[in-house]
């Protein structure tokens, strides 16, 4: 509690409270961008307090609340927030938050997604030229000294003219899909709907996109009816020279399974940022050379963590304000 | 036609070995390294081709023992390894195998400097080696929005740039001569692209003139937060000032298909986390092989047949 009165000494204590139970990346990395003059942080994972505590003793008035992957917004924290009306995530995907119950008790929601397409889809379409053409593996077969010692490395598989299939053509969805059209691959993308507007052959299902594609691209959020939305029928259908990226969250692929088609050789390779458990990884995935591992981290880069930390300031400063959030979720 | 001789240089690629083999008489020069000078006495003026390519191309010694040589095919868009001139002189002409790779060479430049930039390789380490329990990873540099340098404007170097452009990078080039259809920036210099770009590609040929165009003055001007791609041929840079601006922190990175002296890079670089190396692998995808094998094939058998060459250079 002392160390609570030391920081908002210098403040004035009338400034509304926005409460931070464990700090997301872009605090941690970027904290002066949050000093503002419409709030200040109250910072749960500096407290000793257990967290049903601390927010029973000192969260009562607390009106917004920023979080992350790492400290998930449940029905049981919601419950311990009173005077909650704003919960704002630092990052893209919101599965780690109760929108059931926010939506139940009108409370709002923000997100970061815009900042992050272009970061994501850059390291989408670099995780797909690694596999495909098996940089990192041939960056290790030069750093072993093979390449004096063994000859040429295998060949790879040419991007131009494969058939990519974007599962979630949201904002990284899209950013990747112009992408990777510059590279003369044709896309197409399953969506919960069709989108009209855009050019690329839709799919209505996960199966009927795999079957048609050579290379599948996942950009959609985890929700209960995209979790392991992508299995093994879905890979054995991609087939042996099929290739997977996931950029967005571990759970939407059977992890299990696609390890399995992997270790058979049933798919071609898996460039993935995002796991069902991090931050473990399987360790099959680790003797693989047509694997490349990402420790979840297509997002960051200073450019998106600088914006997505603005982004988090603009929504609570016009929250403080009673001005239109800048990137509310909006509930379907 | 199968009585025509055609010599290989030097292994390449099997497909295309074993197409040669089905259509002419083939001989292949490492069959005979023991032997050589017997091999030439018996065989060097029945000869008629030569298939060279990146490593083992057709030198003027090679040109000068082989009285009867009519055409050099060379399984490459790259003409270094071919002596042009003496070629001119005998009226010996040269194909090469031009757009087929220029898909796969674009695509790697590009996959190389997100490699870099994003540290891909790096990343992909960190977790195999178990090191994400431990801790998170820091902080990658942004590829989308850099300005891309390119030096030389031809198939390769357009098809970076349009590749480049979809990550809304500003594209800028130097070359010989300024492209007339074009509306990327220009540059007459080249320390002046490096100066004026973060990212530098080199995709232009081989030639006396372009030998270190990437030399200490150039890596100074694209400076500690800049990144050279070269996917080209090593010798377009100083590779020692290369090393050393990499090992000091002058340069921010590298990403490097070719070297000076292949298969053998610059050891000092393979600690370093802010290079990716690969070995020449530019064209080397199952497609493009086939498809650069299949341009050989069709260039040497036009020649024999009286046909126009798809692709001849002269």
């Amino acid at each position: 509690m002392e160390h609570h009165q030391e920081r908002s000494d210098h403040r004035s204590q009338d400034l509304p409270q926005v409460l931070v139970i464990k700090p997301p990346p872009v605090l941690t990395l970027f904290e002066d961008k949050f000093i503002s003059s419409k709030f200040q942080l109250l910072k749960a994972w500096e407290s000793t307090l257990p967290l049903d505590q601390f927010l029973t003793n000192y969260a009562g008035s607390v009106r917004a609340v920023l979080c992350s992957g790492a400290s998930p917004i449940t029905a049981d924290i919601i419950r311990l927030l009173p005077s909650l009306q704003l919960v704002i995530t630092a990052s893209a995907g919101v599965n780690h938050i109760d929108l059931t119950e926010c939506r139940r008790l009108g409370i709002a929601v923000t997100n970061a997604a815009g900042v992050f397409s272009d970061d994501g889809a850059d390291a989408a379409v670099g995780l797909l030229i690694d596999v495909l053409r098996k940089v990192s593996a041939a960056d290790r077969y030069v750093r072993n000294g093979l390449w004096p010692a063994k000859g040429d490395y295998a060949l790879g598989s040419k991007l131009g003219g494969k058939r990519v299939g974007v599962v979630g053509l949201g904002g990284f969805g899209s950013a990747v899909a112009k992408r990777l059209e510059a590279f003369g691959c044709t896309v197409l993308y399953n969506s919960r709907t069709q989108k009209p507007s855009v050019p690329y052959p839709f799919y209505s299902t996960v199966l009927e996109l795999a079957a048609d594609s050579d290379s599948l691209i996942i950009c959609c959020g985890l929700t209960a009816e995209t979790r392991h939305m992508i299995n093994r029928e879905v890979l054995l259908v991609l087939g042996k020279q099929g290739v997977i990226v996931n950029i967005a969250r571990g759970a939407i692929i059977n992890e299990k399974e696609m390890v399995e088609c992997l270790v058979r050789g049933e798919i071609g390779g898996a460039g993935l940022d995002v796991f069902e458990n991090e931050p473990n990884v399987p360790e099959e995935l680790f003797g693989l050379d047509n694997v490349v591992l990402s420790p979840h981290r297509v997002v960051f880069t200073p450019e998106s963590f600088v914006a997505a930390s603005e982004l988090v300031v603009g929504n609570l400063e016009a929250f403080f304000s009673n001005k239109p959030l800048l990137s509310p979720v909006i509930y379907e | 036609m199968n009585n025509t001789c055609v010599l290989v240089t030097c292994p390449m690629f099997t497909y295309l070995e074993q197409e040669l083999e089905t259509r002419f008489n083939l001989f292949k020069l490492w069959d005979h390294s023991s032997s050589k000078a017997e091999f030439f006495n018996n065989y060097s003026s029945s000869i008629k081709a030569v298939v060279g390519n990146t490593k083992v191309g057709a030198d003027a010694k090679l040109i000068d023992s082989l009285p009867n040589l009519e055409i050099v095919a060379s399984y490459s868009v790259g003409l270094d390894k071919i002596d042009l001139d003496k070629c001119k002189q005998r009226g010996i002409k040269v194909t090469n195998t031009p757009d087929v790779l220029t898909d796969d060479v674009a695509d790697l430049a590009i996959g190389l400097a997100l490699a870099v930039l994003r540290k891909v390789c790096v990343c992909d380490q960190f977790v195999r080696s178990g090191n994400w329990i431990n801790g998170d990873f820091g902080l990658a540099t942004k590829f989308s929005g850099k300005s891309v340098g390119i030096v030389g404007l031809g198939r390769i170097g357009s098809a970076i740039a349009k590749r480049a452009e979809a990550f809304q990078c500003p594209i800028s080039y130097h070359s010989r001569s300024k492209k007339p259809n074009t509306n990327y920036k220009y540059y007459l210099n080249i320390v002046d692209l490096a100066a004026n770009c973060e990212i530098l590609v080199v995709a232009c040929a081989l030639t006396e003139e372009t030998h270190h165009i990437v030399n200490r003055k150039v890596i100074d001007a694209l400076g500690p937060k800049g990144f050279l791609i070269n996917i080209a041929r090593g010798a377009h840079v100083d590779e020692p000032e290369l090393v050393s601006a990499l090992l000091e922190g002058r340069l921010g990175g590298a990403g490097l298909d070719v070297f000076e002296n292949e298969p053998e890079p610059p050891e000092q670089l393979f600690a370093l986390d802010n290079v990716v190396l690969v070995p020449h692998v530019g064209s080397d995808t199952g497609e493009t092989s086939k498809a650069m094998a299949d341009l050989v094939i069709s260039n040497l058998e036009a020649h024999f047949k009286g046909k126009p060459l798809l692709t001849p250079v002269i």
